[in-house]
């Protein structure tokens, strides 16, 4: 695989895991738990939604062929997104989406640190922008799992379960491909097994300040990366391109 | 060199759609002015990622500068170095106090980002405030309340 081509790819994958984490957390807008996360949620999808659109720029840019951002975002079918099964898994109840989003935020501030520092200057400018977002995400997020692990019997058990039934979506995170292999090597971009080995330290300590335990290792389910998707995904991108399938080329 | 001087001076009439008190050279979005033969070029800054108000921004500078004159204006989007809340002018960070909204405390440093800042109430200045929620109406702000006066108001968050 050619430099150009890896870079296209781990272009769009950094967008698809921004682009289908927005839209979960958009669904969470007039049903969040108690107005404060409504807003902070809302925000959060902002932020990520932001991060696509400059993610799909460049994308667009690289690429050649004249794709825009929403072509990106609403004219690929399922099998065209690589993003993370982990970030489409549903919102379930609240303890669901704060699990999901400590998984994949934790993991998501290394990987911007990391690129921040890459040899691909607009890669590394487009991180630099968003690692100042996520990190307010990472606080937040893991502020709430410690309120919900450490808070009443019932919310523990259930902040444990969601942590739990995650778990299988998060060795993918670290299982790079050739893609992942040419950031590092040509662009010296993240290593995954040193992303691993950070992302394994903070989990344990918020899990610690939670009173939650870390799970064993476990089967591990994957395929985002080549866009075989969880049963999730489906109604997901159906609703997320329902107009711009049905009115193609409509613009604000 | 005066053209460049005189556009600055149309661009700090340029009000923030969300926060129409200070304008956007208050805010330190614009980076840069730049005139030369073919047009004129000026540099901004988002300030988030997905901030809602981008688009207007631009679009509003394109149109102040039409309306004095200007041919050519090509608006560039900026995102390095990063936006960061220590650009906002001293001038600007008054206009916000006056406004109701408490400007950013301490420099964007990780750990003013990680700490507790002490906001003082931009209405009466007491110290003793509390922080009701981190995220306000948008994504640039935190809301808190005065523990003197009791009043409501919101802090620009340093970012």
């Amino acid at each position: 695989m050619d430099n150009k081509e890896a870079l296209l790819k781990y272009t769009l994958r950094l967008g698809d895991n921004a682009l289908v984490l927005a839209q979960r957390l958009v669904e969470l807008v007039a049903h969040g738990p108690e107005l404060e996360e409504e807003m902070a949620n809302a925000n959060f999808a902002l932020d990520y939604l932001g991060q696509a659109r400059l993610f799909y720029m460049y994308a667009g840019e690289l690429e050649g062929k004249g794709r825009k951002e929403d072509d990106f975002a609403f004219m690929r079918g399922e099998r065209e997104f690589s993003s993370f099964l982990l970030v489409e898994q549903p919102n379930g109840h609240f303890g669901d989406t704060i699990a999901r989003s400590v998984l994949f935020s934790e993991f998501y501030l290394l990987q911007l640190e990391a690129l921040r520092a890459c040899a691909d200057a607009r890669l590394a400018e487009i991180a630099a922008r968003a690692e100042k977002e996520i990190r307010y995400h990472v606080r937040h997020d893991a502020q709430w799992l410690v309120r919900l692990g450490d808070g009443t019997d019932e919310s523990h058990s259930k902040a444990q379960a969601s942590i739990d039934s995650l778990w299988r979506f998060t060795g993918e995170l670290f299982a790079g491909d050739e893609v992942d292999a040419v950031i590092r090597d040509e662009f010296g971009g993240p290593d995954l097994d040193v992303l691993l080995a950070r992302w394994r330290g903070r989990i344990a300590a918020v899990l610690d300040e939670a009173t939650l335990s870390m799970p064993d290792d476990c089967w591990m389910d994957k395929g985002g990366r080549t866009g075989r998707h969880t049963e999730h995904f489906g109604p997901l991108i159906a609703e997320m391109q329902y107009m711009q399938r049905s009115y193609p080329g409509l613009a604000w | 060199m005066r053209e460049e001087e005189e556009i600055w001076r149309w661009l700090a009439e340029v009000p923030d759609p969300e926060i129409p008190v200070v304008s956007v050279v208050d805010l330190g979005m614009v980076r840069d002015v730049r005139v030369s033969p073919g047009g004129v070029t000026v540099d901004v800054s988002p300030t988030y990622s997905g901030c809602p108000a981008t688009e207007v921004i631009e679009d509003s500078i394109l149109a102040k500068l039409k309306d004095h004159g200007l041919k050519g204006v090509n608006v560039r989007r900026v995102l390095s170095p990063p936006w960061t809340t220590d650009w906002i002018s001293d001038s600007g960070r008054d206009k916000l106090r006056d406004y109701g909204i408490a400007p950013p405390v301490g420099a964007a440093g990780k750990r003013e980002l990680l700490g507790k800042p002490s906001v003082r109430c931009p209405r009466c200045g007491a110290e003793e405030t509390i922080r009701v929620s981190e995220f306000g109406s948008t994504a640039c702000k935190a809301s808190y309340k005065c523990g003197e006066c009791l009043e409501p108001f919101e802090y620009f968050k340093c970012i």
